[in-house]
């Protein structure tokens, strides 16, 4: 083990966390509302609507996350349709090419963990809500949501890990996020268990403030703690 | 475009056909690798040694919390020093090499492993203690419980969540493409530089991952329905 | 039902059970090298993954000269030569440069060609249609057309985007002289020209034949972009890089090259692989 690497490279690793974060943050965001719309449009009775969003689920979670930002990245590029078209100083960038696939891949899981959530909301809440008197979207809002919101924040806390993972995929679209960095660092000074063993070391602290942060939301969203 | 596809001299269809046998096959035996040391890891960490239980738990912690492709670079640059540490222990002073195929294996292996202890633990607190005491009271000795009553009972609650973790399997197995090993997206990367066709090359990778995943979809519901028989579930 | 799933699930762990071989003695009668396969008409894989190119034959061509058996293995550029101080294979011919970096950890026979570096835009992009009054600049020791050339390069590429293969000389070469551009890094010089050409980057910097081979293959969309570079931070020719230890491997490499140098095989694999001599004379 070479120590003195290891601490001459932490700077540079950890000058490449706001990045990481950035991209986390931003796939969390986007795949939150992707899925809170397409959780609601999948329960909807609008048939075509929801064999749009089963098709979007199954075709996101059914292939590797790597597949799917090449796809993105390298294959759109190939269209002059889109390279002339209006997304294309977006997708131009590889920054919102791999926000884009981090966010449709984790927007497909958090759908069907969300829709798990809505579905075991007790009917006799809605309907004690309804029978006071709320709206439907009242009702909804008041009490669906937040009582889904709660059952699903377990699961939620590991997409959440999944995505600080999934993060380090970027670096294969050229993005100089924490393990591009780290890849970068290697090529330079050849020393691969140091720097990658750092790189995890900061990831598992990653990681840990995650699990540590939802297990504070579960615990502040108990009924009667 | 098609012929890009085919199987002819100019075609990758060959190549993409002997690699996803190769995903499949890496797949198979890493989540086969997975599940046995995800038994050993969660009889850990359901036993009373606070050394095996603390050892499993940093495991599955620390594979859990580190990105999949680390763990692959990992095994991949150090693998073979790894074993030959060990094999030194052993007072074997040769050189050992780790192929492709096997790093492959072990580093998939390892990730699904971590996964399928949480799955395993839970699967066998699912087990009801009554069973357990039931099957004591009629006199079976331990290995018999565990054959007869433990592993079937577990396997029965664990199987949806096994099935999860294999689904993850096999899109890890996406990863190990920094290896060279040849499976799907190894060649799909390749073909797709050589002839500057990505949108081809990496939809038919979607594609052949579709068909393994909702392929074995089916394999699990089936062998779900098939553990729940006789269970009153439908 | 039970038994049969445990059997099943050990007759899928019986390949990692097979876990390791032990390797050959060296006695250098068996010899791995890695080669990339993506950097054509050096190193390249056809449709059925078989690796073909210019040191692949070289390479074949050595190993009948040192009596030895090959297996020529492809391998990712990234990590090759961490994958070679791990004893991965014995030898790398993929292109690399001998640089003191380098030299610092691995050791090199030979080298057995050379080459220049070069950049190569978009034919109808503003930057295709600058021209340069210097067509080469040897930057260990520049004379005064060079450092002009350097100066207009560095003004033209100013702001710019340039993408490079990861950890390769042209890398060093944009981190010493281009301060001013956004380098973005690829794995494969390859994935580079796709984003030259679907306009992500402005330009691309590689090695001259295979920036020429990928022009080629686009009939004319790419063409080269100022002078042509050598020496300096772009080294000195290509080697064949070895582990530190293997002075005796070395000693036969380079025994080897300096007979089909002689006898004009690899001026015969050059003419036939790139149309013109890259060998070291």
């Amino acid at each position: 083990m070479n120590w003195t690497l290891m601490w001459d490279s932490l700077p540079r690793l950890l000058a490449a966390l706001p990045l990481t974060l950035t991209l986390v943050f931003a796939a969390l965001a986007c795949g939150g509302v992707i899925a809170f719309v397409t959780a609601l449009l999948r329960l909807s009775d609008y048939r075509p609507l929801v064999w749009t969003i089963k098709t979007y689920v199954f075709a996101f979670r059914g292939t590797p996350l790597l597949v799917q930002i090449f796809l993105l990245y390298y294959g759109l590029g190939q269209f002059d349709a889109v390279r002339t078209s209006v997304l294309w100083p977006f997708l131009r960038e590889p920054l919102w090419c791999a926000i884009l696939a981090l966010s449709l891949n984790t927007g497909a899981y958090t759908c069907e963990i969300l829709r798990g959530a809505l579905q075991s909301v007790p009917a006799g809440q809605v309907e004690a809500a309804r029978a006071c008197g709320m709206s439907r979207t009242l009702a909804f809002r008041r009490i669906v949501l937040p009582i889904a919101f709660r059952q699903m924040l377990p699961t939620y806390g590991n997409e959440i890990i999944l995505m600080v993972k999934a993060s380090s995929l970027a670096s294969t679209i050229t993005m100089m996020e924490l393990t591009g960095v780290a890849r970068k660092i290697i090529a330079q000074s050849f020393a691969v268990f140091e720097i990658f063993i750092l790189a995890g070391v900061i990831y598992l602290a990653l990681n840990f403030v995650a699990s540590q942060a939802i297990r504070l939301g579960e615990k502040r969203l108990q009924p009667c703690g | 475009m098609l012929d890009l596809l085919s199987f002819g001299p100019n075609g990758w269809g060959a190549q993409l056909l002997s690699g996803t046998l190769m995903t499949l096959l890496v797949a198979v035996s890493a989540f086969g690798f997975g599940v046995l040391i995800g038994s050993f890891a969660a009889a850990a960490k359901l036993g009373d040694r606070l050394l095996l239980r603390g050892l499993a738990e940093t495991y599955t912690t620390v594979v859990r919390g580190i990105p999949e492709l680390l763990v692959i670079y990992l095994l991949f640059f150090g693998g073979s020093g790894m074993v030959m540490a060990l094999a030194r222990v052993f007072g074997y002073d040769g050189y050992l090499e780790l192929n492709a195929f096997t790093i492959g294996v072990v580093a998939v292996g390892l990730i699904s492993g971590a996964y399928s202890t949480e799955v395993i633990r839970a699967a066998v607190r699912a087990v009801p203690k009554g069973q357990l005491e039931a099957a004591r009271a009629c006199g079976m000795p331990k290995m018999l419980i565990l054959r007869r009553i433990l592993v079937p009972l577990t396997l029965r609650h664990a199987l949806p969540g096994l099935g999860n973790v294999w689904q993850l399997t096999l899109k890890d197995t996406a990863l190990i493409s920094v290896t060279a090993l040849a499976e799907i997206m190894r060649i799909a990367h390749l073909a797709a530089g050589a002839s500057r066709q990505p949108f081809v090359f990496y939809t038919t990778a979607a594609l052949l991952y579709l068909l393994l995943t909702s392929a074995s979809t089916i394999l699990f519901e089936q062998a779900e329905r098939y553990a729940n028989r006789g269970t009153g579930r439908r | 039902m039970n038994n049969t799933l445990l059997a099943l699930a050990f007759g899928a762990l019986l390949p990692c059970l097979a876990l390791s071989q032990p390797a050959e003695a060296k006695d250098w009668s068996k010899i791995r090298i890695a080669s990339e396969g993506a950097y054509a008409p050096w190193n390249g894989m056809d449709p059925s993954g078989k690796l073909i190119g210019f040191e692949i034959d070289l390479a074949q061509s050595l190993c009948k000269r040192m009596q030895a058996d090959c297996e020529i293995v492809a391998q990712d550029w990234d990590g090759m030569i961490p994958a070679l101080q791990q004893g991965k294979y014995d030898a790398i011919m993929a292109a690399m440069s001998i640089t003191d970096e380098r030299k610092a950890v691995m050791d090199f026979a030979g080298p057995y060609g050379t080459e220049p570096s070069a950049f190569s835009v978009l034919a109808d992009s503003p930057l295709g249609q600058v021209v340069f009054a210097s067509k080469r600049v040897n930057l260990s020791a520049p004379d005064a057309t060079g450092e002009a050339a350097l100066a207009e390069l560095v003004k033209a590429l100013k702001g710019k985007s340039i993408g490079v293969q990861t950890s390769t000389i042209q890398a060093n070469f944009v981190d010493k002289y281009l301060p001013d551009v956004s380098v973005r890094t690829y794995d494969k010089l390859d994935s580079a020209s796709i984003d030259l050409l679907a306009g992500r980057v402005d330009a691309i910097l590689g090695d001259r034949s295979v920036i020429e081979a990928l022009g080629a293959s686009q009939g004319g969309k790419m063409v080269q972009f100022g002078p042509d570079f050598v020496r300096g931070v772009l080294g000195d020719g290509f080697g064949i890089g070895l582990r530190k230890a293997d002075a005796d491997l070395k000693a036969k490499f380079n025994d080897a090259l300096a007979a089909a140098t002689a006898d004009g095989t690899v001026s015969k694999l050059s003419l036939q692989h790139f149309g013109y001599d890259v060998s070291v004379k």
